[in-house]
């Protein structure tokens, strides 16, 4: 067990150097633009949802949910050797039937909500299955099609609304029916924690499971090392491909049902691409392509975010948190080589000192 | 008449950039190094550009002279910015496309920090000067040609026709060119003969991100009145026309010039009488191009010639 935390520690550890300095190169920014406020304003950004107590804590719990499945969407790609930068197309398609569902169909409570997140997923795998069948069939630059489909989407997104579920008074979608509403965590009163956490908690579990215990997941995997080694093995890769992309969709999708099956929550018409696909990359990313990475990656983003939003009482805008993260997906990218620079900068120092 | 040539001049104005990024991607992608930080490139050169713009339009320098001012700043910066993607991605064997996507997301959150920090409010950096020509002395009096080329024309367009070739020339006529093809197509035997990949290969992205930097400038001073920390995927969309051009400049002209159109009839459809009639969503020409470039990669894409080390970090150790 000791050996195996050790090892899990090894692994974690580029992380945990690319998030120091991340957060130090966020710091320096801030210090720039206005010295004065920087350092309670970091504090602030550093504490996170804790700032509010249980509040906090539940809405650091509440915006987890959406980025850790989109997280797991680029991540279980990943495994395929896949880059699915389209999970906020995805995540579009999920909500809007997932919204569909929650406005238009009368169903009975208890059913209706679980009608809304499985329309969710099947729409998000439908958007996955499309980049999919081109990659595999085609050979198409899955990279260039996924964001292709996210522009699609988010055009698509706007006419289906108008046409089907329009509340033209707000110009934005309509409410959903309070059967389809997600219910409450229970564990964080005051703020809007639902049990999406929980599932993505779940499906966090389940992509670990698939990937590492089951033979499909082999398979993907495969696939992903070598496309032609797998194919000599007599894999179907091209059905790999299809079906990696296809559950990556579904969990992308998830995240949009999980994200607007909430009271009070519509869609705008005006145009914009959902940025929880986004901060999936960097959460797939910095969980080192490892679902469970995701989970805890996704729940730190979040955490930040939460900062990011308290921070802005001392001026500061939240777009730091984005900085931050992007100097951390920089550094772990080239973290395979950050140890080579210690060992080179811990050499010169003692030469230097003797 | 009037309405094909209007359109047609609508058309260079996202097909100038398209082709302007593309170039740059052209190098880039050639030499072996996937790109897809050229969206980033472009928002951080179009900021620098837009932002240098909006401290020294009140100077009175000529706008002409003025957008080569802001052409040139977003060069250099669109090439320091892409530095750090060349130096992860080939110095440090980092994953191309990882590297990439931390510049794409530093880029728009940058730009939005400083533009709010500075202006004390809105993240937009809005200018007054415009630049777009509305008819060139004598030439535009040449019949079909004049209103073809010369009229309601931005210079940016004759830049980038000017690129073009030199784009051209470049990668194939001169030994630098060459040479970048043959490390993107097989850098060990490029090695044998004593090429310095690595620096070749970090030319290559600088000039990448020069033309990506321009890019960005002018996709915003032809298509707004104002900086707003995006470029509508152009920067993908370039990539994509990479692939669509087989990696080879004159179809990718063709291509600019495809997509262009597609693009313009989000917001001119309402001016042509057949499209008007469909009563359409405006969506759903704002898709249209998204949609073909999809249709298109599909038919396209099963023979592509991309460059065979594209997106693969060379190690010579592993010769």
């Amino acid at each position: 067990m000791k050996t195996q935390l050790k090892k899990v520690f090894e692994l974690a550890k580029p992380s945990f150097i690319a998030i120091a300095i991340g957060l130090f190169m966020g710091f320096l920014v801030m210090l720039a633009f206005n010295p004065g406020q920087s350092i309670p304003a970091f504090i602030q950004l550093i504490l996170g949802g804790l700032n509010q107590g249980s509040t906090g804590l539940g809405n650091t719990l509440y915006g987890a949910a959406p980025i850790i499945l989109t997280g797991l969407a680029v991540a279980f790609a990943f495994k395929t050797g896949l880059f699915n930068i389209g999970a906020s197309g995805q995540m579009m398609m999920g909500a809007y039937v997932s919204l569909h569902i929650g406005v238009l169909w009368a169903l009975p409570a208890g059913i209706h909500v679980i009608v809304a997140l499985l329309g969710g997923i099947f729409g998000g795998m439908i958007w996955g299955l499309i980049v999919g069948l081109l990659k595999a069939l085609r050979n198409v630059n899955e990279v260039v099609t996924s964001i292709m489909m996210n522009y699609i989407a988010a055009n698509l997104l706007i006419i289906l609304i108008r046409n089907n579920i329009y509340n033209a008074d707000a110009a934005r979608s309509s409410a959903i029916l309070p059967t389809a509403i997600l219910p409450s965590l229970g564990l964080f009163p005051n703020s809007t924690a639902n049990i999406g956490f929980g599932i993505a908690v779940l499906i966090a579990i389940l992509s670990h499971v698939i990937i590492h215990r089951t033979t499909l997941g082999f398979e993907l995997r495969a696939t992903g090392f070598s496309r032609d080694a797998a194919l000599y093995a007599g894999m179907n890769t091209k059905k790999n491909i299809m079906t990696s992309f296809t559950i990556a969709g579904g969990f992308a999708g998830l995240a949009g049902s999980v994200a607007y099956l909430v009271s009070g929550k519509t869609i705008s018409i005006a145009y914009t691409i959902f940025v929880e696909g986004f901060d999936g990359i960097s959460v797939a990313l910095l969980g080192l392509g490892e679902p469970i990475g995701a989970l805890l990656a996704g729940l730190f983003l979040s955490h930040l975010r939460q900062g990011g939003f308290y921070m802005q009482i001392y001026g500061f805008v939240p777009q730091v948190v984005d900085i931050i993260v992007s100097v951390i997906i920089y550094v772990s990218a080239i973290s395979a080589v950050l140890p080579k620079l210690f060992k080179l900068f811990k050499k010169k120092k003692h030469e230097v000192t003797s | 008449m009037s309405l094909i040539y209007q359109l047609i001049q609508e058309t260079y104005i996202p097909a100038t950039v398209l082709l302007m990024v593309a170039l740059g991607g052209m190098f880039s992608e050639r030499s072996g190094v996937t790109n897809i930080a050229l969206e980033g490139i472009m928002i951080f050169g179009g900021f620098i550009g837009i932002g240098t713009l909006a401290l020294i339009e009140g100077s009175g320098i000529p706008p002409q002279l003025l957008l080569m001012i802001v052409l040139v700043v977003s060069a250099i910066f669109g090439a320091l910015y892409a530095m750090l993607h060349a130096y992860a991605s080939i110095q440090l064997k980092a994953n191309q496309i990882i590297s990439a996507t931390a510049l794409n997301l530093f880029a728009p959150a940058f730009a939005i920090y400083v533009a709010r920090l500075l202006q004390g409010g809105g993240s937009q950096i809005q200018f007054t000067t415009r630049f777009r020509i509305a008819e060139v002395p004598l030439l535009s009096q040449i019949p079909i040609i004049g209103d073809l080329f010369f009229t309601r024309v931005f210079i940016s367009f004759y830049i980038v026709i000017l690129l073009f070739f030199i784009a051209r020339y470049i990668l194939n006529k001169t030994q630098f060119g060459l040479r970048i093809n043959a490390m993107g197509e097989n850098p060990q035997a490029a090695d044998a003969l004593g090429i310095n990949i690595y620096q070749y290969r970090f030319i290559a992205v600088m000039i990448s991100g020069a033309l990506a930097g321009m890019g960005g400038s002018i996709f915003v001073i032809s298509s707004s009145t104002e900086y707003a920390a995006t470029v509508a995927g152009f920067g993908f969309l370039a990539i994509a026309l990479l692939i669509f051009g087989n990696w080879k400049p004159t179809y990718v002209l063709l291509g600019a010039l495809f997509f262009g159109f597609l693009r313009i009839l989000g917001s001119s459809y309402s001016v042509i009488p057949i499209l008007r009639d469909l009563d359409l969503d405006r969506e759903f020409y704002v898709m249209l191009p998204y949609v073909f470039t999809l249709i298109i990669l599909a038919f396209f894409s099963k023979n592509s010639r991309a460059p065979k080390a594209l997106g693969q970090v060379y190690d010579q150790g592993k010769r």
